[in-house]
């Protein structure tokens, strides 16, 4: 299948007691984003590090462009930006860019890249002195300076605001309209949902779901959601008895129903409020998330985004 | 892309540029690279220059008509004192000598131990002797010289040349490795094409760039500031530098090959280095070891390099000659260098 850019299989990887990773299975095809959604200490890292060829795996089987990992020839159509890299401090971004350059026998002109991930200010600003979002944006721009088929980031966006977090989605949507592939990791919903076309949740160490995002919310068999607080609250069985609700879930003071269409269950909802006598403080509607799906799968919250 | 393909110089000359410019850029680097070593040869060349001859400090205890005698000799610092006031200077070391009359002898009283006490008392008893008339035996005539390459501050150069090439080998070399892999930058690189050899070719290759520069300043301030003349060949003290400097590396590399730990790296490196700052004669001879340690001394890289270099520079021996420190060196750089190669992690 010349259209299946990797594949992984049965992956096992394990830090003396950890059992980081306990038997993935995944497979890229060419131009999507593919995105490994979990918590922290899910396995996020180890695995995009084993398929990078970074970190050797205790069982499985790998294929990158039909070659093992950490390959040369893989290593040469491939771009990484790690979770975290230190480049070095005492380099000018042009510098650092240029030696990056260096190793691949073709690639992008250095002027295009910087142009690209809009570094043109910093062009000769030392590594020590750039912000966070702007190093993140120099890791991104070391990844593609060798016009990479495929991208791993870990974690691309960690600790940009959001205003950073938009451009680094603009520049992978970029590369993928220009026919790249991408695996990434995240634990933010909203990204996964705004990059990727597929996504594996991943916790312990395992896949537990898999799917498109549309796929995966769709898999609650309830699209929408209806957050109710009211004084005093109301008990789980006749909210459950409401019609369309397929679920009902805590979150705080709010009981939180997961409802085929709120327009049916909003008013039946306030009516049994009205019925036990109970003052509705707080109603919000809104659509299913991956967040819903991860707290369902689950029963935890993935970390707040 | 052939056009992006013609702009790009090869990997290794931008390795090579990138640990170049780090260095240049770490101020801290350069001053341990090349003014401490400077400051060190000023400050040790100034403290131990060779400067007049002190003069022989004779102190005379009650005998006033002794004292007017040994005056007349200008070689003699003389002081008169009580005999208690004479016994305590002298056991101070303000006295190198006591002179007294007692009746018709001269007492001499001096430590034994020390030369200058021996030397002040053939000293008055020759001024004694000019005193009451006597002449030489034969006719005597001085030619005061001093040997080009003996003073102290032309063995403490080769000395100083040494221990530089291994505290800059040992520092620049090792801890930049083990902070690239600290920093996760190690692994970064390893997951591009970048040839590894590439890569440990440029480190060796920068820190041949700054040999040369940190080498070529000590020699030039010995010169200017000192007068420290190189007696044999030039190219016999590059070649040995070059050797040198290649041997530490090797050692630098061995203790940088897994450790990701700056702190680690320091212990360890202190550790290779105390032995050498201690044994290998960079500011006095090796030789003042007892006998059983100075195979293990000159096994040595350090003192290798030290002894070849004073050859050389000091007494203008050829190159050829101090082949079993050549061998000593060569082994030094080889052997870690293969065994360094063989366990390097790049995370
Ligand atoms: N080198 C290592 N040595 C020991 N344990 C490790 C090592 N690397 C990872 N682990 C453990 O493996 C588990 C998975 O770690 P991993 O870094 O893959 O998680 P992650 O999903 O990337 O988390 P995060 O979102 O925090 O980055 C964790 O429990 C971690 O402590
Ligand atoms: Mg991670």
């Amino acid at each position: 299948m010349s259209d299946t850019v990797l594949t992984c299989t049965a992956l096992r990887k394990s830090f003396g007691e950890v059992r980081a990773v306990q038997g993935v299975d995944l497979e890229l095809r060419a131009r999507e984003c593919f995105g490994l959604l979990g918590p922290n200490g899910a396995g996020k890292t180890t695995t995009i590090e084993i398929l990078e060829g970074l970190t050797s795996l205790d069982g499985g089987e790998v294929k990158v462009f039909g070659l093992p990992p950490g390959d040369v020839a893989v290593r040469a159509r491939v771009g990484i930006a790690l979770q975290e890299t230190q480049l070095p401090d005492r380099l000018t971004v042009q510098e650092c860019l240029r030696v990056f350059r260096s190793f691949y026998a073709s690639g992008r002109e250095v002027d295009q890249v910087i142009a690209q991930l809009e570094l043109e200010e910093k062009r000769h600003a030392r590594v020590a002195k750039l912000s966070g979002g702007q190093r993140q944006r120099l890791a991104l721009a070391c990844a593609m300076v060798g016009d990479p088929d495929l991208l791993f980031l870990d974690e691309p966006s960690t600790g940009l605001d959001p205003q950073a977090r938009l451009k680094v989605w603009e520049l992978v949507l970029a590369f993928k309209a220009q026919g790249g592939t991408v695996l990434l990791t995240t634990h933010y919903m909203e990204e996964a949902a705004r990059l990727c076309d597929r996504i594996a949740i991943v916790d312990h160490g395992r896949v537990i779901a898999r799917g498109t995002p549309a796929e995966l919310i769709a898999s609650l068999g309830a699209p929408q959601v209806l957050e109710l607080v009211t004084e005093p609250g109301l008990d789980d069985a006749p909210l459950s008895a409401l019609p369309g609700v397929a679920r009902v879930t805590a979150k705080a003071d709010a009981r939180v129903l997961h409802v085929a269409d709120v327009t049916v269950t909003l008013p039946a909802a306030l009516e049994l409020a009205r019925a036990r006598g109970a003052a509705v403080k707080h109603a919000t509607t809104r659509d299913a998330t991956l967040e819903d799906v991860f707290v369902h799968l689950t029963g935890a919250e993935l970390r707040d985004a | 892309m052939p056009e992006a393909k013609a702009q790009t110089r090869s990997a290794l000359f931008e390795l090579t540029r990138m640990r170049v410019l780090e260095t240049l850029r770490d101020p801290g680097a350069l001053f341990w690279v090349f003014v401490a070593p400077v400051l060190l040869a000023v400050g040790l060349g100034l403290a131990f220059r060779n400067r007049a001859p002190e003069p022989i400090r004779v102190v005379v205890a009650d005998s006033p008509g002794l004292a007017a005698a040994l005056r007349v000799d200008p070689t003699l610092k003389v002081e008169e004192a009580g005999l208690e006031d004479a016994r305590w200077k002298l056991r101070r070391a303000q006295a190198d000598v006591l002179v007294q009359e007692l009746g018709a002898e001269v007492l001499f009283r001096y430590d034994e131990s020390r030369p200058e006490g021996r030397t002040a008392r053939l000293a008055v008893d020759r001024a004694l002797a000019v005193a009451a008339g006597q002449r030489p035996a034969v006719p005597q005539r001085d030619e005061k010289v001093t040997e080009p390459g003996s003073r102290y501050i032309d063995f403490l150069l080769p000395g100083l040349l040494g221990m530089n090439l291994m505290g800059s080998s040992m520092w620049g070399l090792g801890y930049g490795l083990v902070d690239a892999r600290r920093r996760n930058l190690l692994k970064r690189l390893a997951a591009t094409p970048m040839r590894r050899r590439d890569y440990l070719l440029s480190v060796l290759l920068a820190r041949l760039i700054f040999l040369v520069g940190e080498t070529v300043a000590l020699v030039t301030v010995g010169h200017f500031a000192f007068g420290v003349e190189v007696q044999g060949s030039l190219a016999a003290v590059g070649a040995l530098s070059l050797l040198g400097g290649f041997g530490f590396a090797g050692l630098a590399l061995l203790v940088a090959a897994r450790t990701a730990s700056t702190e680690v790296a320091t212990g360890l490196m202190n550790l290779v280095m105390m032995p050498m700052y201690l044994l290998s004669g960079a500011f006095f001879s090796a030789s003042h070891f007892p006998d059983w340690l100075q195979p293990l001394i000159r096994a040595l890289p350090l003192t290798a390099l030290n002894d070849a270099l004073r050859a050389v520079i000091n007494e203008a021996l050829p190159l050829a000659s101090q082949w079993p420190q050549v061998a000593v060196l060569a082994a030094w750089g080889v052997l870690p260098f293969a065994v360094a190669l063989r366990l390097f992690r790049w995370q």
